[in-house]
C-alpha cells in the first residue's frame, strides 16, 4: 500500500507528548519510531498496547492503533487482541508497577504460553505517575514517600523472573543507547513468540541516575557487557576485560583481559542457553558488567499458532451452524 | 383438582397427571448420570419434561455423608412443563445420608424406593441417624420399596468377574433398570449410549448394561400391587423436532450463532469457576465460530475479551459472583471505551464462595450498579433454559448495536437444568450489523463519533487501511478521542454514555404480561431462571379463580418502557426473587412505586407451592401494605 517508505516520523502521531522534559521514555518512542520504520508494516497492522503509568501513555505517541488499558492487564488485552487477529504485530507497553507488580501474574502466563507479543518493560524501579513511591524493582534501602526509612523488600530481577517463566526470548536494553536498543527491539520483533524486553529507563524526576553507569552514554562500556551470539563477551571502554564461565561454580567471573593466560578462557555467548542465560541474569552492579542485548533466544511453538487460530474467520457458517444444531 | 389433572381427564389415558421422579446418592454413585439418561429416555417418550439436578460442590465427598449427597430431580407430562417440580412422585434413595435429606423432598404418600444394603450401623451413623428408618414410623405414608441393590448388581455381575468395587459401581445402572421397568421404558438406547460411551473400556459398557437389565427384570418379580402403575406414556401432542438441552449447552449454541450472523470468530475467555466452567467445556468442544481461551485469573478473561472485541471479534466472558467481582475494573474500561462485549454471570449463592453449586439471583444490584464511576451498561436475563440460545443472540445484538458491554444473569439451576428443545429455525434470524465507520456520514473517520439513533460509537479493528486510532480509559474528547479533561466534555460523554444505554429501552418490544389481565388483584414481577415456577403458580392460582398477572423481565437495564405504567394498573406489584429484594428496591427507586417481593435464599429454586401460598396470603392483605 505505502509505494514509498516511511519514515521513523510517519510513525508519531499528532498528540502532544505529556512526558517529563529529559524522561528516558523520550528515547525509547524515538528508538521505536526508527525500529518501526525499518521493519516497514504498516501502521494500520501494528498495535501498542499499554497499562497504566507514564510509560504506558506510548500507544498515544504512535500513529499505530492503540489501546491505553488499565493498570497490570496490557499483556492480557494484548493476548486477547492476537486471538482475534494474529496477523497484527503486537507491542505491549508497560512499566515495572504494570509488569512486575500489579500484573505480574499476565506477564508470566503471557511468557509460559508463549504468545507472540512484544512485551516492553519500561524500568526505572519506581512508581512515577503516583509521585514517586518505591517499586518491586527498587533496591533495598530505598527511600521514597512511602519508604522514608528506606525499603526493605528484595528487588525483583525482571530477567531472572521472565528465565523462569520460561519466556523464549528474553532480552536487556537501556534508554540512552540509542545505537543497540534499536537493534534489541528487532531482535524481540523478528522472533516468533514472546519477546521479553526489560528496558533500562531513567526516571529525571523521582530516580534520576538508579541505573548508575548504564545509560550514561559515556560511561556505559564500563557498566554493562553487549552479548552478541557467538561473540566473546568482553567489555570496558578500552574492551579490555572479559566474561569467563567458571564450569565447576557455574557462574560467571569478570577479568581483565591483560591477566589472562589464554584469550580462549572468554566465554563466548551462546543466546540458546538457558543455563548460561541464568548465570547472565545474576549478573549486577557494581561486581558485574550488567549483561544487554539478547540473553535467550529459543524455538519453540507460539500459542495462536498451536491453538490452530489464523486469520479472523474460521469459515464458520449458518449452514455448519445448522448441521450442528 | 388442578388444570392438568382436569385436561388428562377430558383427553383420555395417555394423559395423566405429570410426575416428578428425584434420584439422591452419594456424589460418587453416577446419580447425575442415571438422572440425566432417564431424562434423555424422557424426551424419547415425547413427554415435556424439566430437570433439575441438585448437588454438592465437593467432588467425591466421603461417601454415605449427608453433604455428600447429590440429587437429580425430573418432572416430566403431556402438558407443558415449565419446573422440574416440587415434592417428588418417586424419591430413590441410594443410601441413608441420601434419604434423611431427601424424604422431606418426597410427596405424603408418594413411592420411595430404596437400597437397603447401607441401613447398617455404620451407614446410620455417617448419615447422623439414631435410629433406623427403615424400622421404625419414619416411612409411614409411604409406599415403600425396599430392594438390596447393592447385594443384586454384585450377583447380576457375577459372571464377570470384575472386582466388588467395580461391580458395585454399576448400582446405578441397576436402579435405572428397576425405574424403566416402572415406567415402561425401553432400555435401547442407554444400551446404545452406554456402548459409545465406554467404547474403550467394553466390560464396563457390559457391566453396566448386565446391571441395568437386572435392575429391569427385577422389576418383572415385584408383586404388582407393591408397585403404583406409572406406566401411562404422557405424550406431548405439542411437540416438533427437539433434543434435550441444558441452559449451559443452549448458551454455548447461541455464541455459536452469533458467530454465524456475525460472520466472524467470536473469542470466549473465562478462568474455570462453578457453575460457570460447563460453558466453556461445552464451547470448547465447538469446531468452529468460537475461539476459546483458558485464562490465567478472572481479570485476563475479562481483558483478553475486550482485547478481542478491540481488535474486531466479539469478546465474552463468562464467571459467576466471585469472579465478576474480579471483572468490575475490566467492565469499567469496556464502558470508557465503548466496545461490545457480552459477561455472563451464572449466578450462585454468596456472598464469597457461599454455595458455588446452588442457584441464587442476588447479584442483580451488582450486574446494574457494580463499577466505580459512572458506568451504565445493559443487563439482561434468560428466563428457560431454550432461552438461554435466544439471549446470546439477544446481548451480542445489543452489544454491537451500542456498543457496550452487556451483562447476562443466568444462575446455577438455569445452566444445569435440562428441557425438551425444539431447534431454533435460524434462517428467519437476521445477521448482527456492525455500527457505520462513520456514524455522521461525510468527513474524516472520528472514533468518537456518534450514530445519532444509538449514539453508538464506530467499531474498526486495528488491520483496517487509513483508520488507525487510539483509545484508552482516559476520559475522550468527544468526536475525536483524544485525551481530554475539559469540565463540559466529562458532563457531556458520562450523559451520552447514560443515554446511549436508556436509548436500548426504545428499540425493545412493548413490554407483554405472561399471564393474567391488565386489571387483575396483583401483578407478579419476576426475571431469569424463577420463570417457570413463577408461570406455573399463576396458571394454577388463575385456574382455580383468582386474578393474577405475571410479568416477566428479559431486560433488566434499561428497564423496559411501559413497565412503570403496567405497575400502577394493579393495586399490588410483587417481585418474586432468589434474593432479598432487589429487583424489587430497583423498581421503587425508579419508579417510587410501592413494589414489595417474595424472597427466597435456601439456594433451591421456588416451589410452586410456596409460591401459591404466598401470592394467595399477598391477596388476602390490604393494599399498599
Amino acid at each position: 500500500m505505502n509505494e514509498m517508505p516511511l519514515k521513523p516520523n510517519d510513525f508519531g502521531s499528532d498528540q502532544e507528548v505529556r512526558w517529563c522534559p529529559g524522561c528516558g521514555d523520550y528515547a525509547i518512542l524515538k528508538a521505536m519510531k526508527t525500529v518501526l520504520a525499518d521493519i516497514g508494516r504498516s501502521p494500520d497492522e501494528i498495535v501498542f498496547v499499554a497499562g497504566i503509568g507514564c510509560a504506558a501513555r506510548f500507544p498515544y505517541y504512535l500513529s499505530t492503533y492503540g489501546f491505553h488499558t488499565i493498570h497490570g492487564r496490557a499483556a492480557a488485552v494484548a493476548t486477547g487482541v492476537k486471538l482475534a487477529n494474529p496477523d497484527l504485530d503486537v507491542w505491549v507497553v508497560g512499566g515495572d508497577g504494570d509488569f512486575m507488580s500489579i500484573g505480574g501474574n499476565h506477564t508470566l502466563h503471557a511468557l509460559r504460553r508463549n504468545v507472540d507479543l512484544n512485551l516492553l518493560l519500561f524500568n526505572n524501579a519506581i512508581y512515577g505517575l503516583t509521585k514517586g513511591q518505591y517499586s518491586p524493582t527498587s533496591p533495598i534501602g530505598t527511600r521514597s514517600p512511602s519508604t522514608p526509612g528506606g525499603s526493605v523488600e528484595q528487588p525483583v530481577n525482571p530477567v531472572r523472573f521472565a528465565l523462569g517463566c520460561g519466556a523464549k526470548f528474553v532480552a536487556r536494553a537501556a534508554d540512552t543507547l540509542q545505537t543497540h536498543l534499536p537493534v534489541v527491539l528487532k531482535r524481540a520483533h523478528a522472533n516468533k513468540g514472546a519477546s521479553f524486553v526489560e528496558i533500562l529507563q531513567n526516571c529525571l524526576v523521582y530516580n534520576d541516575g538508579a541505573f548508575g553507569a548504564i545509560n550514561d552514554r559515556s560511561e556505559s562500556q564500563e557498566a554493562t557487557v553487549r552479548l552478541e551470539h557467538g561473540q566473546p563477551m568482553i567489555f570496558g571502554k578500552e574492551n579490555d576485560k572479559a566474561l569467563l564461565f567458571n564450569k565447576r561454580t557455574c557462574r560467571f567471573e569478570a577479568a581483565k583481559i591483560a591477566g589472562l593466560e589464554n584469550r580462549d578462557d572468554i566465554a563466548i555467548h551462546d543466546e540458546t542457553s538457558l543455563e548460561r542465560a541464568l548465570a547472565l541474569a545474576a549478573l549486577e552492579q557494581p561486581d558485574f558488567p550488567v549483561p544487554l542485548g539478547v540473553i535467550y533466544a529459543a524455538e519453540a511453538p507460539e500459542f495462536i499458532e498451536a491453538r490452530g487460530f489464523s486469520g479472523t474467520w474460521s469459515e464458520w457458517d449458518r449452514e455448519k451452524l445448522k448441521a450442528l444444531l | 383438582m388442578s388444570e392438568t389433572a382436569l385436561a388428562a381427564e377430558r383427553q383420555g389415558t395417555d394423559k395423566a397427571q405429570p410426575l416428578v421422579v428425584r434420584f439422591a446418592g452419594d456424589s460418587g454413585d453416577g446419580i447425575q448420570l442415571a438422572g440425566y439418561e432417564f431424562a434423555k429416555s424422557t424426551a424419547d417418550a415425547r413427554s415435556d419434561f424439566m430437570t433439575f439436578p441438585d448437588f454438592p460442590a465437593e467432588i467425591r465427598a466421603p461417601t454415605g455423608t449427608l453433604f455428600g449427597v447429590s440429587a437429580f430431580q425430573i418432572q416430566f407430562g403431556a402438558d407443558e412443563v415449565l419446573t422440574p417440580g416440587d415434592r417428588a412422585d418417586v424419591l430413590v434413595a441410594f443410601n441413608p445420608a441420601a434419604l434423611a435429606t431427601n424424604l422431606q423432598n418426597l410427596k405424603p404418600g408418594g413411592v420411595l424406593i430404596v437400597d437397603e444394603t447401607h441401613f447398617d450401623a455404620r451407614g446410620l451413623k455417617k448419615a447422623k441417624l439414631d435410629v433406623n428408618p427403615l424400622e421404625d414410623r419414619t416411612l409411614d405414608g409411604y409406599q415403600v420399596i425396599t430392594v438390596d441393590v447393592e447385594k443384586r448388581t454384585l450377583e447380576a455381575l457375577k459372571s464377570l468377574e470384575l472386582g466388588r468395587k467395580q461391580a458395585v459401581r454399576a448400582k446405578n445402572f441397576w436402579v435405572l433398570g428397576l425405574v424403566y421397568w416402572m415406567f415402561a421404558r425401553p432400555l435401547g438406547k442407554t444400551q446404545d449410549w452406554l456402548n459409545v460411551k465406554f467404547k474403550k473400556t467394553p466390560a464396563v459398557a457390559r457391566a453396566n448394561i448386565m446391571a441395568m437389565k437386572a435392575g429391569h427384570a427385577y422389576g418383572e418379580t415385584l408383586e404388582i400391587s407393591a408397585v403404583p402403575d406409572l406406566t401411562a406414556p404422557r405424550v406431548a401432542k405439542h411437540k416438533g423436532a427437539s433434543r434435550i438441552i441444558s441452559g449451559a449447552r443452549a448458551m454455548a449454541l447461541g455464541l455459536a450463532a452469533v458467530a454465524a450472523l456475525g460472520r466472524r470468530d467470536i473469542v470466549f475467555c473465562s478462568y474455570p469457576i462453578t457453575p460457570a466452567s460447563t460453558l466453556l467445556h461445552a464451547l470448547a468442544r465447538l469446531e468452529g465460530g468460537v475461539r476459546t481461551f483458558q485464562a490465567e485469573d478472572e481479570i485476563a478473561a475479562a481483558t483478553a475479551a475486550i482485547g478481542a472485541s478491540f481488535a474486531g471479534s466479539l469478546g465474552v466472558t463468562a464467571s459467576s459472583g466471585p469472579g465478576l467481582s474480579l471483572k468490575t475494573e475490566a467492565l469499567g474500561l469496556g464502558v470508557a471505551v465503548e466496545l461490545p462485549l457480552i459477561v455472563i454471570d451464572v449466578q450462585r449463592g454468596g456472598p464469597s464462595t457461599g454455595m458455588p453449586t446452588k442457584p441464587e439471583q442476588s447479584d442483580l444490584t451488582m450486574a446494574i450498579h457494580g463499577r466505580h464511576g459512572e458506568a451504565p451498561l445493559p443487563v439482561l436475563a434468560p428466563a428457560t433454559p431454550d432461552d438461554c440460545f435466544w439471549i446470546m443472540i439477544e446481548a451480542a445484538r445489543i452489544a454491537i448495536e451500542t456498543m457496550s458491554p452487556v451483562i447476562v444473569l443466568t444462575d446455577a439451576y438455569l445452566a444445569n437444568a435440562a428441557s425438551d428443545w425444539e431447534i431454533p429455525d435460524i434462517d428467519n434470524v437476521p445477521d448482527i450489523d456492525r455500527p457505520r465507520v462513520k456514524p455522521d456520514g461525510e468527513g474524516e473517520f472520528r472514533p468518537f463519533a456518534r450514530d445519532p439513533l444509538t449514539l453508538a460509537r464506530p467499531w474498526v479493528a486495528p488491520g483496517t487501511p487509513g483508520h488507525a486510532h487510539r483509545i484508552g480509559g482516559l476520559e475522550k474528547a468527544k468526536g475525536s478521542g483524544h485525551i481530554s479533561y475539559d469540565p463540559a466534555n466529562h458532563a457531556e460523554m458520562t450523559r451520552a454514555r447514560a443515554e446511549k444505554i436508556s436509548r436500548i429501552a426504545d428499540r425493545l418490544p412493548a413490554i407483554e404480561m405472561e399471564d393474567g389481565v391488565q386489571d387483575g388483584d396483583i401483578l407478579i414481577i419476576g426475571w431469569g431462571s424463577t420463570h417457570g415456577s413463577i408461570a406455573q403458580a399463576v396458571k394454577e392460582l388463575n385456574a382455580e379463580g383468582a386474578r393474577v398477572s405475571h410479568v416477566h423481565l428479559r431486560h433488566l437495564w434499561p428497564l423496559p418502557r411501559g413497565l412503570e405504567a403496567l405497575i400502577r394498573c394493579f393495586p399490588r406489584a410483587v417481585t418474586a426473587e432468589l434474593n432479598t429484594g432487589q429487583l424489587s428496591s430497583i423498581l421503587r427507586s425508579e419508579y417510587l412505586a410501592p413494589v414489595t417481593c417474595i424472597s427466597q435464599v435456601n439456594g433451591q429454586p421456588f416451589y410452586v407451592s410456596d409460591l401459591k401460598a404466598e401470592i394467595t396470603r399477598r391477596l388476602e392483605t390490604c393494599v399498599h401494605e
